[in-house]
């Protein structure tokens, strides 16, 4: 795609960032950072910083959006002007559209829609700063949201993503990699109940390589996943007094 | 026939709680056989049956059940209340009006308008139809004074206590009339606003801490307490 | 996307499926017949008409020319847009492009651009300022389910039909000149959607099957038997296990019908 740049993997194996090919980002997770959502959470993952907020259930609006026999789960994704190098317009440009789509399908697997008729489910996300990896990021933080709203979940979700960078299959791309690299494989997982809830791909792998990034991808997700289950955990244990609300 | 958790153990939804001769009991479900969780909260099994007790849940209506909610709409015929659902509530005018509702006689924001609390009962829900309300029994209509709190809605439970041993206690102890909603929202009533205050900082420390033991010994604790003039140094946890 | 279907007819097709057949008598892993039609629009620099079993998609690609993206100045552009005419089901409305047409797009798009089937580089006229825009248009006439097969195929059909206007650069001005060359292409993606249903995985699921799957999984691959896209859709989930299988079925597929179509 791009002529020679600086090399993305050195000899020994390190990515430019210092990772090792199988290596996290350094991943912070806080969950009920937004007063006004019924749940919600907070993502940094490596330079990601995302917001997720979910509202509901509630009634639909608009009302012939309902479902008779199911609950609707609307997901949003959306980035900040200031979140990339170039501004980007704040109108929803076809990549989050298509990103909402996949980042609503990941999720819903998770939910008992039939539980709940006529109502809706909001998650909105907000990336604040991007740095390759915001869909995984913003599905591991939505997932969060929606249990913190009280939600009935089978399972959380946890997303990572694996590639392919100078002829090696990496886990968890940053933004350099992500747009020299060669393919990058974002997953979507249920730890707990072993689905996948989410894939994509692109770039171009061979058989062996494809089924080696997703297992990675997966990998990554089950060391996300401890992470996710600890900042869910923490915020019932620790903050519990923010949960007070007086009305007149 | 494993069991996975330890008693009053913090669960996240996911998690596998129980295999085998268990049975699935509140906010947990069953895939191939096994018990997970589906909510965030307390793990708890009686008997054979294995309950994850919510720490955040919200509030399905269910026939019979004594709620507290706002008005927020005054229609042709009736009320849409807000009862801290996913489900809006109505509530017929001829419920009220307990005679055949004429639209050209009777002007029923007189009766009940926009912004007024009731306490009602759930008399008809499922899942195809949002839930009617009915006030026609004693205690139910409209609340004129008081102060209102709301808690998630699995807390009610504790709040009550073991055959109403917690509630009753609070009651006597502070002289309030006190209405508890199972949509979460509770009704305070007291001659002071004092007494009030001590009924409510009751049942937030049971919201708190309503997954510790000894809960009991240390609300009878508080009550008592508070029932003596207030000294300087006291500091509430 | 999916219209309600009784539970009669769910029934049967998860009947049908455990047995190893489906309502219109294919196995699990055929594809509907497939027809192409090329050139079908004369004022489009490529076209053409794809039926799978009843799904019908007309793609037009026009050849224009523009300025590159500033990260890629050398290389030509090429973009790929749907329609779900509303002529085309009941379920489609007018209006800008929902989240399924847009999705259909952009998967079809993945599939071309990741393969790298057009060769953008050869559509530079001068670096930096002037490049050939390839347009590709998907037009969905008739929704009888697998859409984005039907579209990539049609893409694919019409992008190999295209012809680009031969010219000459004088004194920095382009200059058309007399006859036309193919568009430059570089590879033949094959994309191949499978759907779940009842746990089992069924290739080129029609509308009926559509509207009772789970969930779907499309795989883009190349003429070396390499994986160039790939997208999961709908609300279900799938196992590490069936993704495997799944993408084994594509690949063996692709093979299939790369003999077929002689790409």
């Amino acid at each position: 795609m791009n002529e020679k740049t600086e090399k993305l993997i050195d000899k020994k194996g390190i990515r430019g960032d210092g990772r090792k090919v199988d290596e996290l980002r350094p991943l912070k997770l806080q969950v009920g950072v937004l007063p006004n959502a019924d749940g919600s959470a907070y993502i940094e993952h490596g330079k990601n910083k995302i917001l997720a907020a979910a509202y509901g259930p509630r009634e639909m609006h608009p009302k012939h959006l309902a479902q008779a026999d199911r609950m609707v789960l609307r997901a949003r994704y959306h980035m900040a002007p200031f979140s990339v190098q170039e501004r980007k317009s704040p109108a929803p440009s076809r990549r989050e559209v298509e990103l909402s789509k996949v980042i609503k399908e990941s999720l819903e697997p998770a939910l008992f829609l039939e539980l709940y008729p006529r109502t809706g489910v909001d998650v909105f996300i907000e990336v604040l700063q991007a740095d390759g990896g915001t869909r995984c990021a913003s599905i591991t933080a939505a997932a969060l949201a929606i249990a913190d709203a009280g939600v009935p979940m089978r399972d959380l979700v946890v997303a990572c993503a694996a590639g392919k960078v100078e002829d090696q299959v990496v886990l968890d791309l940053y933004d350099a990699e992500d747009k020299l690299g060669s393919a990058d494989v974002p997953v979507a997982y249920m730890p707990n109940l072993n689905a996948i809830t989410l894939l994509q791909m692109d770039g171009i792998l061979a058989p062996a390589e494809f089924e080696k990034a997703v297992s990675m991808a997966m990998d990554g997700c089950k060391k996300i996943y401890e992470i996710q289950k600890e900042a869910l955990k923490t915020k019932y244990m620790v903050v519990k007094e923010t949960d007070k609300e007086i009305e007149e | 026939m494993p069991t996975f958790f330890e008693k009053k153990q913090l669960v996240t939804p996911g998690e596998l709680l129980a295999e085998g001769d268990y049975l699935p009991g509140e906010n947990t479900f069953v895939e191939n056989g096994k018990i997970y969780a589906e909510r965030i909260g307390l793990v708890d099994s009686d008997n054979k049956k294995v309950n994850v007790v919510a720490l955040r849940a919200f509030y399905v209506p269910k026939m019979g059940d004594i709620i507290i909610g706002t008005v927020t709409e005054v229609g042709f015929n009736g009320w849409t209340v807000d009862i801290k659902s996913p489900y809006t509530a109505m509530l017929r005018a001829s419920d009220v009006l307990s005679r055949p509702f004429k639209p050209q006689n009777d002007e029923l924001s007189a009766v009940l308008n926009a912004g007024d609390l009731i306490v009602a009962k759930i008399a008809s829900y499922d899942r195809a139809h949002d839930p009617q309300l009915t006030v026609g029994e004693p205690g139910l209509g409209k609340i004129t004074r008081g102060q209102l709190l709301r808690v998630t809605p699995t807390k009610i439970p504790r709040i009550i206590g073991r055959k109403g041993s917690m509630i009753s206690m609070i009651k006597q102890e502070t002289n309030c009339q006190i209405i508890l909603g199972l949509n979460g929202v509770i009704l305070v009533t007291g001659k002071t606003p004092e007494e009030e205050e001590v009924a409510i900082q009751a049942i937030r420390k049971i919201e708190e801490e309503s997954h510790t033991s000894g809960l009991t010994d240390r609300i009878t604790q508080l009550l008592k307490e508070k029932k003596q003039p207030p000294q300087p140094e006291e500091t509430q946890q | 996307m999916s219209s309600l279907v009784t539970k009669v007819k769910v029934k049967q097709i998860e009947a049908l499926l455990e047995k190893g057949t489906r309502m219109d008598g294919r196995t699990l892993l055929d594809t509907r017949e497939i027809k192409i039609e090329q050139g079908i629009i004369e004022k489009a620099e490529g076209s053409a008409r794809v039926l799978l079993g009843k799904t019908e998609v007309v793609v037009g690609v026009k050849v224009e020319t523009g300025e590159p993206f500033p990260d890629t100045p050398k290389d030509g552009v090429m973009t790929v847009n749907a329609e779900l005419v509303p002529l085309a089901s009941p379920n489609f409305e007018p209006g800008p492009p929902d989240e399924n047409s847009i999705e259909l797009a952009r998967v079809v798009d993945r599939g071309i651009r990741e393969s790298h089937a057009v060769d953008t580089e050869k559509l530079c006229i001068e670096e930096g300022k002037q490049v050939f825009v390839v347009f590709v248009d998907v037009y969905v006439l008739n929704h009888d389910g697998n859409l984005i097969d039907a579209s990539a195929l049609a893409a694919m059909a019409a992008l190999l039909n295209t012809k680009m206007p031969n010219y000459e650069i004088k004194d920095g001005e382009l200059k058309i000149k007399q006859g036309y060359t193919p568009l430059p292409m570089k590879s033949h993606p094959i994309t191949v959607t499978i759907g779940k249903i009842n746990g089992k995985l069924v290739v080129d699921p029609a509308l009926e099957e559509e509207s009772v799957m789970d969930s779907r999984i499309t795989f883009a691959t190349n003429e070396e038997g390499n994986i160039c896209a790939i997208q999961k859709g709908l609300s279900g989930c799938f196992t590490p296990q069936q993704i495997l299988d799944a993408s084994k079925i594509a690949l063996d597929k692709a093979v299939e019908l790369r003999k077929k179509l002689n790409w």
